[in-house]
């Protein structure tokens, strides 16, 4: 294993990942609820009275972010390199697996190691195993 | 007061996305790829994030309301079955082929990304898709609720 040193942001990562907890932590302080984004979207395709706005707010909140970013600093790039057909299957299977295993990286990762629920870790293991093992077949054997 | 805050949670999740490069998939495709030069960043994100949550939950457990006074509404079932394990399994792959999962997706829409666009109605669509799927099947609902959050 080497490490891309040049790519490698520690002190980004960190500071952007003490904020996300502040979310995170706000969010089940004050509304009592997991910030587990792929839920609060997917709720909104089965809509229920009284369940429906704050799901719309939480979203537009995170649309908005790099609106309120902008204001303070330039924006960070986003490299999108995957091909439409690739993100179009990627994003199938994105929206069927979160929904299926009930969480993605926020809600399962982020929320469900932070109250160290067994069902979070086992789905995390197996959602950072099966990036990792894409990753490789995609980069190393492929060599898409 | 609720949907302000769930708002403003929203926007500072965003923000910790955008401050870390999360919403960047170059940077998750460079930690998923063990094999080659491997970016440790997104290692970082989850530690920060887990030691600021870890508090609050820690709280949020001795609590029975929010800070609102609306009753808590976090997740009881332990199950660990194989909707859980192929249903994360199926979510990785697609993580893996794009660098995206949705809250990063949806800040990169935001920003106006176009390809986010693509991936971000493709998402829905999958998600839709799972909807139909369950309404379609006759398995009990309760069942079914226990599993739709974390």
């Amino acid at each position: 294993m080497t490490i891309d040193w040049t790519s490698f942001t520690p002190w980004s990562a960190v500071v952007g990942g003490l904020i996300i907890g502040v979310a995170v932590s706000l969010f089940v302080l004050v509304n009592g609820r997991i910030a587990g984004i792929s839920g609060i979207v997917g709720g909104l395709l089965r809509p229920r009275t009284g369940d429906v706005v704050w799901r719309f707010a939480f979203v537009a909140g995170l649309i908005l972010a790099p609106l309120a970013y902008a204001i303070v600093t330039t924006l960070p790039s986003i490299d999108i390199a995957a091909s439409d057909p690739t993100l179009i299957l990627a994003g199938v299977l994105v929206g069927i697996g979160t929904r299926y295993g009930a969480g993605c990286t926020s809600g399962h990762g982020v929320c469900g190691l932070s109250r160290l629920s067994p069902r979070s870790i086992v789905a995390t293991v197996t959602f950072m195993g099966a990036g990792f093992a894409t990753v490789f077949v995609a980069r190393h054997m492929i060599g898409a | 007061m609720y949907v302000l805050s769930s708002f403003f949670a929203g926007l500072v999740f965003g923000i910790g996305l955008l401050v870390s490069r999360m919403a960047n998939p170059a940077k998750v495709l460079g930690f998923l790829d063990l094999a080659g030069a491997w970016d440790p960043s997104l290692a970082f994100v989850m530690v920060g994030a887990i030691a600021i949550g870890a508090v609050a939950f820690a709280v949020a457990r001795r609590r029975t309301s929010t800070m609102l006074g609306s009753p808590m509404a976090l997740p009881s079932s332990g199950t660990i079955d194989r909707r859980l394990v192929l249903g994360s399994l199926v979510f990785g792959i697609g993580w893996g082929l794009a660098g995206f999962c949705p809250g990063p997706a949806l800040v990169a829409l935001g920003a106006g990304a176009s390809k986010a666009y693509v991936f971000v109605t493709a998402m829905l669509a999958g998600m839709l898709g799972f909807e139909l799927l369950k309404r379609g099947g006759s398995h009990g609902s309760g069942h079914e609720e226990a599993h739709s959050r974390p």
